[in-house]
């Protein structure tokens, strides 16, 4: 390898790159240095640190983790009783000591320790976990100069400081931002992998000062002094400023010399740089938004649901204490005593008729503690627990396994489980989201002649959707081709090169008519890149490395077919090649003259090289928008084919680019080459337009060869994920950081455009802008362009207006810079606007920042959930701003992933984690929450009916014990059971009907008719419970030894029947009964008798009015038994015949489809179909709903 | 494994119009049998009830509640005769209860103005936790000390038939449990009845308290204002239209809170007393369950689904 290195080094890329290595004009902004904002000094290799102490800049540590071992206790007490709901209980078991307490203060505070403690551990392995990362990154070892031994030392990361001198290696990332002095290249550049910052994948060229390149090994620091002043730490990923005074003389530093934290060095050696921002002060970190503790919707709205039963029970007591302060008072009257028996005259100040008031007031606090049993105190903690055994199933899930890469789906967060049930918006990223960020080639187009057998993913897509075969299968030969296509895999898959074709493969394309076009063809391929390669020196073979993988692409389809390209040098690109008319591998050697980079305007690249033959040529490629402009009259020969390949190809969800060549002659070369360098080393502002207009005037009378046509390929399944989840009524964002062009390709490839829609591009490409920005006012390029955004913005809704009648459906595509501005305040309302109106919308060139600015804007804009996929470092900001984060857990590291909510390996799972297990878990938890509102209030009530019989005096109806264990014993189970299994519909199902999901989306289940109806059916149930009970137990004999019914017997009886009743609406509205649900129903009625026999057998100190109260009061007694079932089904009566009405009337989604599968069980399969049609009539009807509930648009196109 | 996958065999439910019919229908034909049973037994019960506390005050006292107050509360006698006829065969046992309304034996204070250590042993005798203000009397401990023991219902009811006496069974009215493990035997009435204000009956400081069965019957407090306590069993049977002489000593106050005082006496079935709440409740749910299944099959048969 060390020769290699050597090799490497003698190239001076700069020499050839006409755009790239060149000196920055100086940025806007070098004047402030020194002011305000600019204030950052760095003494380079100070050795002392003195100057770093004393301007005190923060190391290089990085913590994540929201509690520290000091703070953990007081802090995450404080996030606990942020919930209301638990300073309630805190202060009721305060109280309950006192003599207010209606019970005894154990049966509150035993409940109280155990939900907070549960909690707290939860909270603290979960931060555990993060520490754990932070460690491993504080850990992590980088090279550091040491000036007391003079050379470069190990040092950890953290340990890192502000003005050190490090030497990073190939393939390190950066531990903090760093400014770049010298590389293993002697003009000191180096490439940078900024993945993690961007989600970019194509390498970016960094360079050093002229002055430091020369630093180019470990003795060279030995009197190295410098001083960099530079901004302060900000977020802006996009530019630096600073000064670096070496030897006296200051030069200008710009983004150019910063290597950032988290990105990677890469095809260099090695750098050397000096610290300039560390820890929570590098660009990354400043970027990144702090981790928000998130809640799901329907956890927010339960906190409203709580403050309703709060002014319930402080209603309620305040009724009570109302009637117990005017009884109280009338007690005496003019010195008689009315209730003698409580003796008034003699009493405490709680029962005191002189001072009824504060009776009263006394007594309201009393009934705030009896009647706290409507706020389920067990709520919380059984919610948690549920949602930690959804995320284990989540985990568990073998459907969402990913064999490949051992990788089974991963829930970070178990909050938000429901949420996953309700997703409005997906924001996606494209890059490794959507895409497996992998170039093919796939298909070309040489002479007017398509090539290449492939069939891409929205082929497929296409042909699925209207049920036609594949294209290829209508071919006579296609079971021919596929043999052999098969045979080609076998022999070798190779990564970036999926083209099949018989008539190009294994040097047949020699037969072919036009063969010289097709030898042309791939020499463009082979020789017109900036493609770096890599031999392995033991098996030969070659391997690349690009900038882009598309370059990858064209260069390995290349090297398939023949034309193998091995070595650049500073001036020639050398292949080995098949000479057509011998047959034999030779080696030529072509002399690279010039590189004319592809830039975002020029839309092309070109090379000038010199053949063996020393003949010059000019070879392109690029945009067929700006090609066929520069073509020569008899270059035109295939043009209209070639466009109309190009089509096809596009429609297809390719990217092509249009490949041409030119010959040149001599003279007319050398007299545009000596145009072309002087306006290569001009040193004017507009020298980049200079060059620009140079090179166009060589890039033209080109003569056509063909068309490529590459394929970023998908991720497995991701059309048909995409297609489902919009089916679900779900739109989806795709926000990249890719160029316009890949995006909307990409957008063609995943069915989220389509052929037919129309497309709202805004940007702010247009000439007048750019002229603008040439001139460099700031504030004047800033006002324009935000007038042209808004002015756009305006056209874009004109547009839609317009076709409010017709059908059209549109797309709205926006790239980064308009969106700078169309997320300013006062144009955010207008864009949000156009854009829920789009069926897609594509946001490109966006920054981490955007990305996660987009998400809030959607987010707060709509007021509905989103959902934030991606897999890179740079989705990290938008994973944190959205409702739900999910990571994918692929190539690009594991940032995304770590610091999103859920984990999941491939995008295509996505739609199995929203439309089952979000549509359960959303389903589960809305209805455990409704059917504890009401089993805590049908609990509750009793008591309040029972304390309008006892004069509102307190007492409770029902032993402490029968109690404080009815939240925990006999009913909690089975709403366990429930959270944690119940279903609806099978999973299948689930994805055979995405509309099902709508239920979430419109939160059906947990709407505020659906809350308040379970609350009154609590109130219906306990009045049913406390009067059928009271009336039939009366006062009369209730058995037939003449014994009556007591204090003691009513409150068991009664107690029975509320068990019964709870859990037989449990059972009743439940939908999946396995042997767990019916263990825990039955068997928490089972167990309150259970209880009851056991406890009463205990001492009568310790079960007071318990005492025997089943076996010798109750069990004996055939009224006890029989009262129970009447009261039980009258209090199911209620819901039953909501339900039976309301399924025969207005069935929900899942009534509908239960209804429609129930029967298919029994038939056969030829039915089925029949089935399925029926469920057609639904769809439509539903279509109606997604109309009126205003869902997103996309859901009914795509039906 | 199936649990991970959720896939456990499972019975998925549906409310399925047939399911919906055959399930009230079910519990109609249950309901209706149970609610005519439980109806007969109450009607087979006999009852005699009779309201004295008005008609039991002498004419001069009975004008205002503080005349009738200072009634009661005065020494003059209070006896009363009152005239029961028996308007069914009665077969033994019969139930002798007192009935009182608008008495707030479930009011907080006083359901725990009590102390059940003392009750169950002589050892803590002197604990009177919670008993305030009926905990001592001139400076010692009262046994049994509360409000609820105070207040012990003292009226007393004696019964004639032709001019013999109905014998009245005092024993076995109150819980076993209570006799056995509430209320020891070896406790002693003390100090009871003996402070400033007399509340209700005294106790015979003789008997321990598990033998006073009128205190352990009343010391069972009621869960709502209006409530029943045994009294009594007659162990032999009343002929339809005999009449019973009852003599009965009014002495204990309901006037002050306007509440009736009812003497009952009944017979029992399998059922216990007489109450015809239960039987309408199940015929009533049993009838509706019926309509409802009748107007589903109506609703199906007109718009299927």
């Amino acid at each position: 390898m060390s020769g290699e290195g050597h090799h490497r080094r003698r190239i001076k890329f700069s020499k050839i790159y006409s755009y790239l290595c060149t000196r920055p004009k100086a940025e806007e902004g070098h004047s402030q240095i020194g002011q305000k904002g600019f204030s950052r000094v760095v003494y380079c290799n100070d050795c002392d640190y003195q100057e770093a102490v004393q301007s005190s800049y923060s190391g290089n540590y990085v913590s994540t983790t929201k509690y520290t071992v000091v703070n953990f206790i007081p802090k995450s007490l404080f996030e606990q009783f942020r919930r209301v709901a638990n300073i309630y209980f805190l202060v009721v078991a305060c109280a309950s000591f006192s003599p207010l307490a209606p019970y005894k203060a154990v049966s509150v505070i035993v409940p109280l320790i155990v939900v907070i403690g549960a909690t707290m551990a939860k909270e603290g392995a979960e931060d555990w976990r993060r520490r754990k990362q932070d460690v491993e990154a504080n850990n992590r070892t980088v090279q550091v100069y040491d000036c007391n031994s003079h050379s470069f030392q190990e040092t950890k990361w953290k340990r890192l400081r502000v003005s050190d001198i490090v030497k990073i290696f190939k393939d390190d990332y950066f531990p903090a931002d760093i400014v770049l002095l010298s590389s293993s290249y002697e003009d000191g550049i180096c490439y940078v992998d900024t993945k993690n910052l961007d989600g970019e994948t194509n390498l970016k060229l960094k360079h050093a000062l002229e002055v430091t390149s020369s630093l180019n090994d470990d003795d060279s620091f030995r009197k190295f002094e410098a001083v960099i002043k530079c901004e302060d730490p900000n977020d802006n990923l996009y530019s630096f400023i600073g000064t670096l005074c070496y030897n006296h003389e200051p030069y200008t530093l710009s983004l150019q010399q910063l290597l950032l934290r988290d990105s990677k060095l890469r095809n260099t050696e090695f750098v050397y740089g000096a610290v300039v921002f560390t820890g929570h002060d590098t660009k990354v970190m400043q970027n990144a938004v702090d981790p928000p503790s998130k809640r799901s919707t329907i956890e927010r709205r339960m906190d409203k649901i709580i403050y309703i039963l709060f002014s319930m029970l402080v209603f309620i007591s305040l009724i009570g204490s109302v009637y117990f302060g005017l009884g109280t008072k009338k007690d005496i009257s003019a010195g008689k005593m009315r209730r003698w028996y409580l003796r008034p005259d003699d009493t405490t100040v709680l029962y005191d008729p002189n001072r009824a008031l504060l009776a009263a007031f006394l007594h309201f606090l009393t009934g705030l503690m009896l009647y706290g049993y409507l706020i389920p105190i067990s709520l919380y903690v059984s919610i948690e627990i549920v949602k930690v055994l959804q995320a284990i199933f989540i985990n568990q899930d073998q459907e969402m396994y990913y064999e490949e890469t051992d990788k089974p789906a991963h829930a970070h967060t178990s909050n938000l489980n429901e949420e996953l049930g309700q997703v409005d918006t997906i924001l996606s990223d494209k890059t490794g989201t959507l895409t497996c960020n992998s170039m093919e080639f796939v298909k070309c187009s040489i002479a007017g002649i398509p090539y290449g057998r492939g069939v891409t993913e929205v082929e497929r897509a296409l042909a699925r959707r209207e049920g036609k075969k594949l294209p290829e299968e209508d071919d006579d030969s296609s079971d021919l081709l596929e043999n052999k296509g098969d045979q080609m895999e076998s022999v070798r898959a190779v990564k970036g090169f999926n083209f099949r074709d018989e008539r190009l493969m294994n040097g047949q394309w020699v037969e072919e008519p036009n063969s010289d076009l097709i030898q042309k063809f791939f020499k463009v391929l082979a020789i017109c890149h900036t493609v770096v390669p890599d031999a392995d020196k033991e098996t030969g073979e070659i391997s690349y490395e690009a900038e882009s993988p598309d370059e990858a692409a064209f260069v390995i389809a290349a090297r398939e077919l023949g034309f193998i390209f091995f070595e650049r040098t500073q001036t020639s690109i050398s292949l080995h090649e098949i000479d057509p008319n011998s047959g034999k591998t030779i080696v030529r050697v072509y002399n690279l003259l010039h590189v004319l980079e592809f830039s975002s305007s020029r839309k092309r690249m070109s090379v000038i090289v010199r053949t063996p033959e020393n003949q010059l040529l000019l070879l392109c490629k690029g945009a067929d928008s700006v090609m066929f402009e520069r073509l020569s009259k008899n270059g035109r020969a295939f043009e209209a084919k070639t466009k109309e390949h190009i089509k096809r190809y596009a429609e297809s969800g390719l990217r092509t680019l249009v490949i041409a060549y030119r010959e040149l002659d001599e003279k007319e070369y050398k007299t545009w080459e000596v145009g072309f360098l002087k306006a290569k080393t001009s040193v004017t502002a507009d020298r980049d337009a200079l060059v620009d207009a140079a090179a166009d005037k060589i890039e033209r009378e080109m003569i056509l060869v063909g068309a490529t046509a590459v394929e970023d390929k998908l991720q497995k399944g991701v059309p048909e994920c995409i297609d489902k989840l919009a089916k679900a009524g779900i739109s989806i964002w795709v926000l990249t950081g890719d160029k316009m062009e890949t995006a909307i390709n990409i957008g063609y490839a995943c069915s989220l455009l389509r052929q037919g829609m129309k497309q709202i591009v805004i940007s702010l490409d247009s000439p007048d802008i750019v002229a603008l920005e040439k001139r460099g006012n700031k504030e004047e390029i800033a006002m324009a362009s935000s007038d042209s955004v808004a002015k756009q913005l305006r056209e874009g809704k004109d547009q839609l207006g317009l076709s409010k009648k017709g059908s059209d459906s549109f797309a709205l595509i926006i790239d980064g810079k308009s969106l700078t501005f169309a997320l300013t305040k006062n144009l955010e309302k207008s864009f949000l606007e156009l854009a829920i109106n789009c069926s897609s919308v594509i946001c490109c060139r966006s920054s981490p920042k955007q990305k996660a600015l987009v998400t809030r804007l959607v987010k707060l804009g709509t007021g509905k959930t989103t959902l934030a996929i991606g897999d890179g470092a740079n989705d990290v900001g938008m994973l944190q701003e959205a409702d739900i984060g999910v990571g994918i857990s692929g190539v690009e590291g594991m940032q995304a992933a770590m610091s999103s909510d859920y984990q999941i390996a491939q995008f295509r799972y996505l739609d199995r984690l929203l439309l089952v297990h979000g549509h359960w878990c959303y389903r589960r938890i809305s209805m455990m929450i409704c059917y504890f509102f009401y089993k805590n209030i049908a609990f509750g009530f009793t008591l309040f009916w029972f304390e309008s019989h006892a004069s509102f005096s307190g007492a409770a109806a029902y032993n402490d014990w029968y109690m404080s264990f009815y939240n925990v014993f006999f009913t909690s189970l089975p709403v366990i059971a429930l959270g944690v299994f119940e279903q609806d519909v099978s999973a299948q199902l689930c994805l055979e009907y995405p509309f099902l999901y709508l239920e979430g989306v419109q939160n059906i289940l947990f709407n505020w008719f659906r809350i308040l109806g379970w609350m009154c059916n609590g109130v219906i149930s306990s009045i049913i419970i406390f009067f059928f009970t009271t009336k039939s137990i009366a006062s009369q004999a209730f058995r037939k030894d003449g014994q009556v019914v007591d204090f003691e017997i009513l409150g068991a009886t009664m107690y029975t029947c509320v068990v019964w009743a709870v859990n037989c609406q449990m059972a009743l509205s439940s939908n999946y009964f396995t042997w767990i649900q019916h263990l825990f129903i039955w068997g928490s009625i089972a167990f309150w008798y259970i209880f009851l026999l056991v406890y009463g057998y205990l001492s009568p100190t310790v079960s007071t009015t318990a005492y025997m109260v089943l076996t010798e009061a109750c069990s004996p007694s055939p009224l006890f038994w029989l009262m129970t079932p009447v009261v039980v089904v009258s209090t199911l009566l209620p819901y039953i015949i909501y339900r039976a009405f309301q399924t025969q009337f207005w069935p929900m989604y899942h009534d509908i489809i239960q209804q429609r599968r129930a029967p298919s069980i029994e038939t056969e399969p030829a039915s089925f179909t029949a089935i399925k049609q029926k469920t057609r009539k639904p769809r439509v009807k539903l279509m109606d709903r997604v109309i009126k509930f205003n869902i997103s648009p996309f859901y009914f196109k795509l039906t | 494994s199936k649990f991970t996958q959720q896939e456990l065999p499972a019975c998925k439910p549906i409310l399925t119009p047939k399911w919906v019919i055959t399930a009230f229908t079910i519990v109609g034909i249950i309901f209706i049998p149970i609610g005519i049973a439980s109806l007969s037994a109450s009607n087979d019960v006999v009852e005699i009830v009779d309201r004295y506390e008005t008609a039991c005050i002498p004419e001069d006292s009975s004008g205002s509640k503080d005349a009738k107050i200072r009634f009661i509360q005065g020494n003059s006698s209070k006896t009363c005769n009152r005239t029961l006829t028996v308007p069914k065969h009665m077969k033994n046992p019969i139930y002798v209860y007192y009935q009182l309304d608008n008495f707030y034996q479930n009011h907080r204070r006083y359901v725990k103005s009590r102390n059940d250590q003392q009750l169950r042993s002589n050892d803590s005798a002197s604990e009177t936790d919670g008993c305030k203000p009926e905990a001592e009397a001139n400076g010692q401990p009262i046994v049994p000390c509360g409000l609820i023991a105070w207040s012990l219902f003292n009226d007393t009811y004696n019964f004639q038939k032709n001019n013999a006496q109905l014998a009245v069974k005092k024993k076995g009215i109150s819980w076993k449990s209570d006799r056995d493990h509430k209320f020891g035997k070896d406790v002693y009435p003390k100090n009871f009845q003996q402070g400033s204000l007399i509340g209700g009956a005294s106790l015979n400081e003789s008997y321990p308290l598990s033998d006073q069965e009128d205190l352990i019957v009343w010391m069972r407090t009621a869960a709502l204002p209006t409530f029943r306590k045994l009294y009594g069993k007659i162990e032999v049977d009343l002929e339809a239209n005999d009449v019973i002489q009852v003599t009965l000593e009014n002495r204990y106050n309901t006037y002050s809170f306007n509440g009736k005082k009812k003497l009952v006496l009944s017979t029992t079935t399998w059922l216990g007393g007489k109450n015809d709440f239960l039987g309408i409740a199940y015929l009533a749910v049993g009838g509706l369950c019926l309509f409802l299944a009748l107007s589903f099959t109506g609703i199906y048969f007109v718009k299927p689904r």
